[in-house]
C-alpha cells in the first residue's frame, strides 16, 4: 500500500482538473436537472402536470432554452439518463444545445438508496455494478462529469459509524471509477435537514462525515484536484426551535469545511436541500462573505432552488414557456452573484458592518 | 459518536488558537532546541566538547541570550525537560529569558520510540502515561506548546498500515491531552529521508501518512485551529540517484499538503531532517513561492539547520560566544525571510525568475 501504482496519467489528471475548474469558474455554478422519474412526479404534481416522458422533455427544454445570459452563470448541468438522449422541439439533442452554450454536461449515475440492515432507517447508495462501462458510454455521449448522492440523517442515534463509513466508501469507489474514464465525480454526502437538532450538532456531524469521506478518497487513491464536493450547508434541523441568521449558517459551514476539505479540492457546490430559492441564495452569499480563508471555490449545485419559480410560472402551459425560462435565468443570475458574495437582493446587504456580524469562529 | 460532548470551551479554544497564531506570526518560525541528552551527546562530540549538564546549559544559554531582535524571526522555542529548569548566566530561568523576548516556550513531551513487533523495524512513540499531569505542570512552569515526534520509514515494505495507523493514533491521543491542559500540540509525523526512493514515492507516502493523521485527529475530537503540524518536506531519499531542485521539492511538498492538511490548521513548520542549513532555507523559500493556494503558514521548526554553524563557531570556547550567537542570528534571519519567500541566496536569481523554474508542465 505504500507503493504508488499510478491510477491516472499526467494527461488524465490535467483533463480532470481543467474540467472541474471550468464547471466552477468564477461566477458559475451547477444546475441540478437530474431529477429521477419518481422525483419529477412529485415536482409536476405540485403544478398539476401529468408525469409523462413528453412533459418531462418539455420542462427540461424550458431550462435548456435559456439564452446566453446563463453562460456566465451556469458552468454545468446535471442530467438524468433519460434526458441525455432527448431532443428539443426542433430535433436538436439537449446535449448539443447545452454544449453550444459552453456549458458542460453531467450525468447522475447512482441508482438510488437502499437500506442498511440493522440500522435505524439508514441507507447506502447502489449503482456500482457495471459503472465503469456506463461511464465510458456516457463520456462518448457527451458527459464530462457525474454525480452520486449518498444520504445520511440526524437523530438520537444517527448517523451511525456504519452509515458514515459505508457511504464514504461507496462515494470513493464511484469517484475512482469515474476518473478512470475522464469524468469528474461530484461527491454528494447529503445530511438531511429533517429533525430538531441545532446548528452545533449539524456542524459536528458534517465534520465527522466529511472527514470520513476524504479519508476514503485517500484510501481509494482518488485525485482530489479532479473532483467537486456537493455537501449540505450547515443548518439546524427543520424542526429546531432556534432560528439562525445567514452569518451563523455561513460561519458554521465554512468552519466545518475548513476542518475537513483539503485545499486541493477544486470546488464546493452546495446542495439546496429543503431551502427556498431566496434562502439558498442568501446563504450562499453569506458563505462567500465569511471572513475566514476559503481555499476552494464556493458555489451552487441547485435543483429546486433554481427551478421552483420556473416550474410555477410554466404550469404545463406552452404560452408560459418564455416567462418560465425568464424565471430560471433570473435565479441563475442571482446565484451567480451569490457565488461571488455580491448578491444584494432580498434582505441582505453586505457592507463592512455586515461582515462584523459573523462573530468569532472560536465559538464553533 | 454523533453527539458533540464539548472537549473544549470557547475560551480554551481561543487561548489555543491565539498561542498557535503567535508562534507562526508572519516571518517567524520555531527553534527546536529540544535535543535529548543522548542526542546532545552526538552534537557535542562533533566539536569535541564533553556532554556535561553545564555544557548543555552553556550552549542553550548562548542561543537563548542572543540579541532580542531574534524574536522577529523566532516565534517559539522547543525545550527538553532538563533545560526548562536550568538558568542563564544572569541567574534567570530559561523560560523567563525566552518569554521576556516575547517568544513562546514549548516542551518535548514524548519518551522516545518503541518497537512495533512483527514489523521490519518500525516504531511507535511512547509517553502517554501520566501525560495529562505532566502537561498541567509544564503549563504552570511556563510552557504554552508541546512537541511529540513519531517516526516512519520508507522501504520496499514500509511504512505498513499498522505503523501508519498506530502512529496517527498516538499523535491524536497526545494532541487531545495537550489541549485539555492549554498546550498547543505540535504534531510531528516524520518520514525519514533514508533510502533510495524518488520524490514521487516520498510524496505518495507523505500523503497517505498525513491523511491518516488528520482522520485520527478528527476521531479524537482535536481542535485543529489550536494545533501545528511539523512534517518532513517531500524529498527524494538520501541515496536516490536522481537529484531534485528546490522548486521540485517545493511543488511536491505543497501538493501533498494541499491534498491532506485542512485549511483550519494555522501553521506547518517543517523539520529539517538531514538537510544542511542552506538546503533547508532554500527549500523553505521555494515552498513559499509555489504558485498554488496555501491556506496555512509555511514555516520552520529547525534544530540542526539553525544550530550547526553556531555549534561549529563555538567549539566549546567562551571566547567564541559572540561569533556563535552571530551565526545563529544569521540563520534565524535567513529562515525568517524564507518563511515569507523573500530569501535571496547570494548568486541566486530574483523571485520573478525563481517562479519560472516551477515546472508548469509536470503534474504531481
Amino acid at each position: 500500500m505504500t507503493h504508488q501504482f499510478p491510477t491516472l496519467s499526467e494527461a488524465q489528471k490535467r483533463e480532470l482538473h481543467e474540467t472541474a475548474l471550468r464547471i466552477v469558474s468564477p461566477g458559475k455554478g451547477i444546475l441540478a436537472a437530474d431529477e429521477s422519474v419518481g422525483s419529477m412526479a412529485k415536482r409536476l404534481a405540485q403544478v398539476g402536470v401529468e408525469n409523462t416522458e413528453e412533459n418531462r422533455r418539455q420542462y427540461r427544454q424550458i431550462l435548456f432554452s435559456a439564452d446566453d445570459r446563463v453562460s456566465g452563470c451556469i458552468g454545468g448541468i446535471i442530467f438524468f439518463h433519460e434526458t441525455l438522449y432527448q431532443n428539443s422541439d426542433t430535433g436538436i439533442p439537449f446535449v448539443k444545445m447545452i454544449r453550444d452554450r459552453g456549458i458542460l454536461v453531467g450525468i447522475k449515475v447512482d441508482k438510488g438508496v437502499v437500506p442498511l440492515a440493522g440500522t435505524f432507517g439508514e441507507t447506502t447508495t447502489q449503482g456500482l455494478d457495471g459503472l465503469s462501462d456506463r461511464c465510458a458510454q456516457y463520456k462518448k455521449d457527451g458527459a464530462v462529469f457525474a454525480k452520486w448522492r449518498c444520504v445520511l440523517k440526524v437523530s438520537e442515534t444517527n448517523p451511525s459509524t456504519l452509515a458514515i463509513t459505508e457511504n464514504a466508501n461507496v462515494l470513493a469507489r464511484y469517484s475512482s471509477i469515474c476518473q478512470q474514464h475522464g469524468i469528474v465525480p461530484i461527491i454528494e454526502p447529503e445530511i438531511l435537514p429533517d429533525g430538531d437538532h441545532d446548528l452545533k450538532r449539524s456542524q459536528c456531524i458534517t465534520e465527522k462525515v466529511l472527514t470520513a469521506v476524504y479519508k476514503a478518497m485517500s484510501d481509494h487513491h482518488v485525485y482530489l484536484e479532479g473532483t467537486l464536493l456537493k455537501p449540505n450547508m450547515v443548518t439546524s434541523g427543520h424542526s429546531c426551535s432556534t432560528k439562525y441568521g445567514p452569518e451563523e449558517v455561513a460561519m458554521a459551514t465554512v468552519t466545518a469545511l475548513r476542518r475537513t476539505v483539503p485545499p486541493a479540492v477544486t470546488g464546493v457546490a452546495f446542495l439546496s436541500g429543503g431551502q427556498s430559492e431566496e434562502e439558498a441564495t442568501v446563504h450562499l452569499n453569506a458563505i462567500n462573505n465569511c471572513p475566514l480563508a476559503k481555499p476552494w471555490i464556493l458555489s451552487f449545485s441547485f435543483g429546486r432552488a433554481l427551478q421552483a419559480s420556473a416550474l410555477r410560472a410554466w404550469r404545463g402551459h406552452k404560452e408560459n414557456e418564455k416567462g418560465a425560462t425568464e424565471q430560471f435565468i433570473k435565479k441563475a443570475e442571482a446565484n451567480s452573484l451569490a457565488s461571488q458574495g455580491k448578491y444584494t437582493g432580498g434582505d441582505n446587504n453586505y457592507t463592512d458592518a455586515g461582515q462584523r456580524s459573523y462573530g468569532s469562529c472560536h465559538a464553533y | 459518536m454523533t453527539h458533540q460532548f464539548p472537549s473544549l470551551s470557547p475560551e480554551q479554544k481561543k487561548e489555543l488558537s491565539d498561542i498557535a497564531q503567535r508562534i507562526v506570526a508572519p516571518g517567524k518560525g520555531i527553534l527546536a532546541a529540544d535535543e535529548s541528552t543522548g542526542t546532545m551527546g552526538k552534537r557535542l562530540e562533533k566539536i569535541k566538547v564533553e556532554n556535561s549538564e553545564e555544557n548543555r546549559r552553556y550552549f542553550r544559554d548562548l542561543l537563548f541570550s542572543t540579541d532580542p531582535s531574534i524574536s522577529n524571526c523566532v516565534g517559539g522555542i522547543i525545550f527538553f525537560h532538563e533545560t526548562l529548569y536550568q538558568k542563564s548566566d544572569s541567574g534567570k530561568l530559561f523560560p523567563q529569558v525566552i518569554k521576556d523576548k516575547g517568544i513562546v516556550v514549548g516542551i518535548k513531551v514524548d519518551k522516545g520510540t518503541a518497537g512495533l513487533n512483527g514489523t521490519d523495524g518500525e516504531t511507535t512513540t511512547q509517553g502517554l502515561d501520566g501525560l495529562s499531569e505532566r502537561c498541567a505542570q509544564y503549563k504552570k512552569d511556563g510552557c504554552d506548546f508541546a512537541k511529540w515526534r513519531c517516526v516512519l520509514k520508507i522501504s520496499d515494505s514500509c511504512p505498513t498500515s499498522v505503523a501508519i495507523a498506530e502512529n496517527a493514533n498516538v499523535l491524536a491521543r497526545y494532541a487531545s491531552i495537550c489541549q485539555q491542559n492549554g498546550l498547543v500540540p505540535i504534531v510531528e509525523p516524520e518520514i525519514l529521508p533514508d533510502g533510495t526512493h524518488d520524490l514521487l514515492r516520498c510524496q505518495y507516502v507523505t500523503e497517505k501518512v498525513l491523511a491518516a493523521v488528520y482522520k485520527a485527529l478528527s476521531d479524537h475530537h482535536v481542535y485543529l485551529e489550536g494545533t501545528l503540524l511539523k512534517p518532513n518536506m517531500v524529498t527524494a531519499g538520501q541515496s536516490c540517484a536522481k537529484k531534485f531542485t528546490p522548486q521540485e521539492v517545493a511543488m511536491a511538498t505543497v501538493t501533498a499538503l494541499r491534498r491532506t492538511v485542512p485549511a483550519s490548521v494555522p501553521g506547518i513548520c517543517f523539520l529539517s531532517g538531514g538537510q544542511s542549513e542552506e538546503e533547508a532555507s532554500l527549500n523553505l523559500n521555494a515552498i513559499n513561492q509555489v504558485p498554488l493556494n496555501r491556506p496555512w503558514k509555511l514555516s520552520f521548526s529547525y534544530g540542526r539547520a539553525l544550530q550547526a554553524s553556531a555549534l561549529a563557531a563555538w567549539q566549546g570556547k567562551t571566547a567564541n560566544k559572540a561569533a556563535a550567537q552571530e551565526a545563529f542570528c544569521s540563520r534565524a534571519k535567513i529562515n525568517g525571510l524564507a518563511s515569507k519567500g523573500e530569501y535571496k541566496a547570494s548568486g541566486s536569481a530574483d523571485q520573478a525568475s525563481m517562479k519560472s523554474l516551477f515546472s508548469a508542465s509536470y503534474i504531481y
